[in-house]
């Protein structure tokens, strides 16, 4: 063919027409095209996109369904958690609770012996001043007895001739007494 | 140095039968075509086979298609554009694939033919219309009257609407059609330049490597046109669909 094909108009030198008019080519291109391009439609909108499409979706599901099981189980560590933590305070405040009441238990025991102790004190101090009183009152019956032996003894030697018992004590008691 | 037209020729491998006055044949443009379908039929079917939880390279590819196919559509036609989305994705893997295995040495370029990208355009356009009359009735002729606009000149805007829409799917398949036609015949030429300079002794050699130096960054180019014009193809595919669904401006 001639070096200078390019710069003569499209048909020109050319054997027959410029390829793409040709018109007698137009009807099996035009069959083909149908025939393939039929094809192919029907390939892409029954086969290849419904398969892509649910690959694509499985794969959507896939995805949203692990985060969903991730936030259902972070919810329930959460909760574990939570829990956990509850537990913890009620354990903590139970032990505050006993050791009050344990404290307060010991308190009362610690208070009612301190009572029981100072009340059997106190009684035994009782009879002890009543003893006391008892053995002072004894003493002083026994004074007056000395007293009026000793008065009439001290008579009877100044005046030779022992006194009257009851006179002796009457004025024994009127010492007393004064 | 080779006739750059020489690509775009239709070879004729055996005749199948007669239409009428047209022959019917297969043809060069049919294996190219059969081949594009089993290349997007392998790539969509066999990777996801396993339907793996966690894809594989092949099977990344084929969902990032689809992915990308879809966002494309939920962006310039909402949601409901995704009825639409198997015949969107056909055209944008169909013309994907022509387009990168027209780039191969000595395969033939399906979309470089005006009578397919018509085609698929008209498919579109009658796609549009038929949807468009079906959802709304004749509602669906308010695209052409847009809201907001004075009386006096609402004959005109409404003239150029219906102009502008009718030229669609002309420009929709020229588009693609010329830029396959005008890359392959540049690369060609290009390339020829660097066979004919290397056939003209010593100094030649030294000549032919700034057409051979443009020649790779063409083909370098020509990969992103191949990729670009199915995107262009399919995003404007999406806005004409985009009328069809939502005809009031």
């Amino acid at each position: 063919m001639a070096t200078n094909a390019h710069t003569e108009a499209p048909g020109g030198a050319h054997k027959g027409p410029f390829p793409p008019f040709n018109a007698e080519t137009f009807a099996s291109q035009l069959v083909w095209l149908a025939i393939i391009f039929v094809a192919l439609y029907l390939l892409a909108a029954r086969v290849a996109l419904p398969r892509v499409a649910s690959i694509l979706e499985s794969r959507r599901d896939r995805i949203a369904g692990d985060l969903a099981e991730a936030q259902r189980l972070k919810t329930e560590s959460d909760e574990a958690l939570a829990t956990y933590e509850k537990s913890l305070a009620d354990a903590r405040s139970r032990a505050q609770t006993l050791a009050n009441q344990m404290r307060e238990q010991q308190n009362a025991q610690a208070e009612a012996a301190r009572k029981a102790l100072e009340q059997s004190l106190n009684a035994k101090l009782a009879e002890a001043e009543k003893f006391i009183t008892v053995t002072k009152a004894a003493a002083m019956g026994s004074v007056r007895g000395i007293a009026a032996d000793t008065a009439g003894a001290i008579v009877a030697r100044m005046i030779g001739s022992p006194p009257r018992a009851a006179a002796v004590e009457a004025a024994v008691d009127d010492v007393l007494k004064g | 140095m080779g006739d750059p037209i020489h690509q775009f020729e239709i070879k004729k491998f055996f005749t199948l039968g007669h239409l009428g006055p047209y022959e019917i044949a297969f043809t060069n443009s049919a294996l190219f075509m059969l081949i594009a379908f089993a290349i997007v039929a392998l790539l969509m079917l066999v990777p996801t086979r396993q339907r793996a939880l966690v894809p594989g390279r092949l099977q990344s590819i084929a969902e990032l298609s689809y992915e990308f196919i879809a966002s494309t559509i939920r962006s310039s036609a909402g949601n409901e554009g995704m009825r639409f989305f198997p015949l969107v994705f056909s055209l944008f893997m169909f013309i994907l694939v022509v387009n990168l295995l027209g780039l191969l040495p000595y395969a033939f370029t399906v979309t470089s033919h005006i009578i397919v990208t018509v085609a698929l355009a008209l498919l579109v356009f009658f796609t549009v219309v038929i949807y468009g009359f079906y959802k709304h009735g004749l509602r669906f002729l308010r695209l052409f009257v847009p809201s907001g606009i004075p009386i006096y000149i609402l004959p005109l805007v409404t003239a150029i609407e219906v102009m502008s829409f009718l030229s669609r799917p002309i420009s929709h398949s020229v588009r693609l059609f010329a830029n396959m036609l005008a890359g392959h015949i540049t690369l060609k030429v290009f390339a020829g330049f660097v066979t004919m300079l290397g056939g003209a002794g010593i100094l030649g050699w030294f000549g032919a490597v700034l057409p051979l130096g443009l020649t790779v960054a063409l083909t370098a180019l020509e990969l992103l046109v191949a990729v670009l014009q199915a995107y262009v193809f399919a995003i404007l595919t999406c806005i004409y669909l985009n009328d069809a669904l939502h005809p009031g401006h």
